[in-house]
């Protein structure tokens, strides 16, 4: 029986919501295929979660504790894959679609003989093989592609792509790995660690609900007010260009076609007008509203709910509102 | 020390897209622009150049014939030289493909730093630079959001979700850049003018020694099978606050809670 691995993607010593939903993904895949799911941590610290991996699907869990693994390094991560594949039979490998993991994947892919399909919003079975549906050209387009017949299938999926459903599966198997790893796996070295979270905030990726800010905040201190929206009902905070280009918000929040791509469940827009570029990043968002004064934006062709006012006045309003509605 | 910047040429985010009926981007029918995150990578590389760093700088691009405009573009900007390759056989390579097909033209080149932009505006994948690393067997450090050079080594500032790590390796190496990195200037009147008649070196994928069996449509390991247009959206709620700020509020909150957001 083949493997489907899902890599895990974790920080802080837990699994990222992200990986439970991959899990999800591989228990549908799986249910048609036959395969059997193995997840995949590398660093320190499986232990304390095998027993969550298991319940969302996890039969068997690779584990390299290793340091060397651990954090945002390329290439012991690839190394210690590539062992996984060379010593056994994997059909396929689910991950999430980050920065780091596709650097992971595409060095796997060529050292494994693989394809990649990246930045999934769902997968399914057609013919024994995956296949995943993706948004390109700004999310103006759906395809579906697979990898090609005999060569190891990799695909990226979104986050919150998949809802995460729990199955009934007990604790897996823990198998672990001992890398030995090549001299140039070690050449690129990590010399420091900067953090820069948004607080207790989640980060636009990983949230269900996204507040992001534009040019009609007219100043920096604008964003003070959307961190208060989304500290009240729990968001992540993005920008759109102008206001990152004007240095208002960190880069790293930009949201669209240069920047990153989000599909949380809720998206609210303040003070942003909704140019093709922004909607690159946010259009597969389930629900949008958009709050701006204009009722000619753009933005508002692609809302499930807007509001055509003032932010100023409409948050504040909107802040005390929920605050009242939830009893605080 | 030379760099290399491979530039791509895609399709205008603003203009309509479409795929051929084998699946590949149509790039016939849409106006084609310079791929807008290369922008970022010419800079770092001509800052680069005028910090005494680089004394060379060479744009690499894989595409169709009519890719040249992209490539003079690219020149335009103050590079030295480009090197196109083209040819029938490119069509319909996936990413790995095309990562191949750099892998072998960069041999050739001997760059000491390859930069490439992040992502590209129309596929978006963000997998050639690190797949044409590992072709090479050289370090990558993407995402860079700042880069510096120091004798043989080179330290970026990569970014990631949760920030960014400090990460050094010595040269020769291969960079992507995001936007963070700095602000792209325009090309001059000056620029435009001599980028007409800077070299360019067009070849053949027999030329570069790539073997037509791992590129093109029917090698590519990444199958498009179907795209179609995203289905057009139902019209939603759209409520006019009356200047208070508490109609528009209060009609939202409604609907959130309707729909269980609060
Ligand atoms: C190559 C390229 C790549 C790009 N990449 C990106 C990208 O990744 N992400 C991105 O976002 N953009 C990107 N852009 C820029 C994009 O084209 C737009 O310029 C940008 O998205 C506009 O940002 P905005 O909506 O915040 O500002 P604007 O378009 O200026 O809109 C501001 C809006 O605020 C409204 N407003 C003003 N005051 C108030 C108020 N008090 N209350 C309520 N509403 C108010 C106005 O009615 C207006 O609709 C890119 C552009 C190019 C050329
Ligand atoms: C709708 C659609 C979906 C696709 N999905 C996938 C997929 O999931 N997996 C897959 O393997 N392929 C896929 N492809 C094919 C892939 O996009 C192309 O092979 C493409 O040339 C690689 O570009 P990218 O946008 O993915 O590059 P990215 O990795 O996003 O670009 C990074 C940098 O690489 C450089 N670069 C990229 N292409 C070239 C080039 N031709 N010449 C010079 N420099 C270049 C640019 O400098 C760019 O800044 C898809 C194509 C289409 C049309």
């Amino acid at each position: 029986m083949s493997e489907l691995l899902v890599l895990i993607d974790h920080g802080a010593g837990k699994p990222r919501k992200v990986s439970l939903q991959l899990l999800t993904a591989a228990r549908r895949l799986a249910a048609e295929t036959g395969d059997t799911i193995a997840a995949v941590w590398l660093g320190p610290g499986a232990g304390d979660h095998a027993e969550t991996l298991g319940r969302f699907g996890a039969q068997k869990l690779y584990h390299w504790d290793s340091e060397d693994a651990h954090g945002y390094v390329t290439l012991p991560q690839v190394e210690a894959l590539q062992k996984i594949v060379e010593d056994g039979d994997v059909a396929g490998i689910l991950f999430a679609s980050t920065n780091h993991t596709k650097d992971v994947a595409s060095r796997l892919a060529i050292r494994c003989d693989g394809g990649i399909i990246t930045d999934c919003s769902d997968v399914e079975v057609e013919g024994g093989r995956i296949l995943g549906t993706k948004e390109v050209f700004g999310g103006d387009m759906i395809s579906k592609a697979k990898v090609a017949e005999g060569k190891l299938q990799l695909f990226g999926l979104n986050t919150n792509a998949v809802a995460a459903e729990e199955g009934d599966g007990g604790a897996p198997e823990v198998v672990s790995l001992d890398v030995s790893l090549s001299e140039d796996a070690t050449k690129t070295k990590v010399v420091s660690v900067e953090k820069q979270v948004s607080g207790e905030r989640p980060d636009i990726a990983e949230a269900a609900t996204v507040v992001a800010g534009g040019r009609g905040l007219g100043e920096e201190e604008g964003f003070r007010l959307m961190e208060e929206l989304a500290d009240t009902i729990g968001a992540g905070v993005g920008a759109s260009r102008a206001a990152t280009d004007a240095g208002w918000y960190p880069h790293r929040f930009q949201i669209g076609q240069t920047g990153r791509t989000i599909s949380p469940s809720l998206y609210i827009g303040c003070g942003i007008s909704g140019a093709i570029q922004h909607r690159a990043g946010m259009q597969t968002a389930q629900n949008i509203v958009p709050i701006n004064k204009d009722p000619d934006a753009p933005i508002f062709s692609i809302a499930d709910f807007g509001v055509v006012g003032d932010l100023y006045k409409v948050v504040p309003a909107l802040i005390e509102e929920i605050k009242k509605r939830k009893g605080d | 020390m030379k760099i290399v910047v491979p530039v791509k040429r895609v399709p205008d985010t603003a203009g309509e897209k479409k795929l051929s009926d084998d699946m590949t981007s149509d790039r016939e029918s849409v106006e084609a622009v310079l791929n807008p995150l290369d922008e970022w990578s010419i800079e770092t590389a001509l800052q680069l150049k005028e910090a005494g760093k680089a004394d060379e700088i060479v744009a690499l691009c894989i595409g169709p014939e009519a890719a040249q405009a992209t490539v003079r573009k690219a020149l335009s900007y103050g590079l030295d030289a480009a090197v196109q390759v083209t040819d029938e056989g490119v069509h319909g390579s996936d990413a790995l493909g095309i990562a191949r097909i750099l892998a072998k033209a960069l041999e050739d080149l001997d760059a000491d730093l390859v930069i490439f932009g992040s992502q590209s505006t129309d596929a978006r994948t963000c997998i050639v630079p690190a797949a044409v690393a590992e072709l090479l067997n050289r370090q990558a450090l993407t995402f860079a959001r700042h880069i510096e050079i120091d004798g043989e080594t080179v330290t970026v500032h990569r970014e990631h979700e949760e920030g960014w790590d400090v990460v050094e390796s010595s040269l020769p190496a291969i960079v992507s850049v995001v936007e963070a990195i700095n602000e792209p200037r325009y090309p001059s009147f000056k620029g435009i003018m001599a980028a007409k008649s800077k070299p360019l070196d067009t070849k053949s994928l027999a030329d570069i020694g790539v073997d037509p069996s791992e590129v093109g449509l029917a090698n590519a390991a990444a199958q498009i099978q179907d795209a179609q247009p995203r289905p057009p959206k139902e019209a939603g709620t759209i409520v006019e606050d009356d200047g208070s700020g508490s109609v528009g509020a209060s009609a939202l909150a409604d609907w959130l809670q309707e729909k269980k957001f609060i």
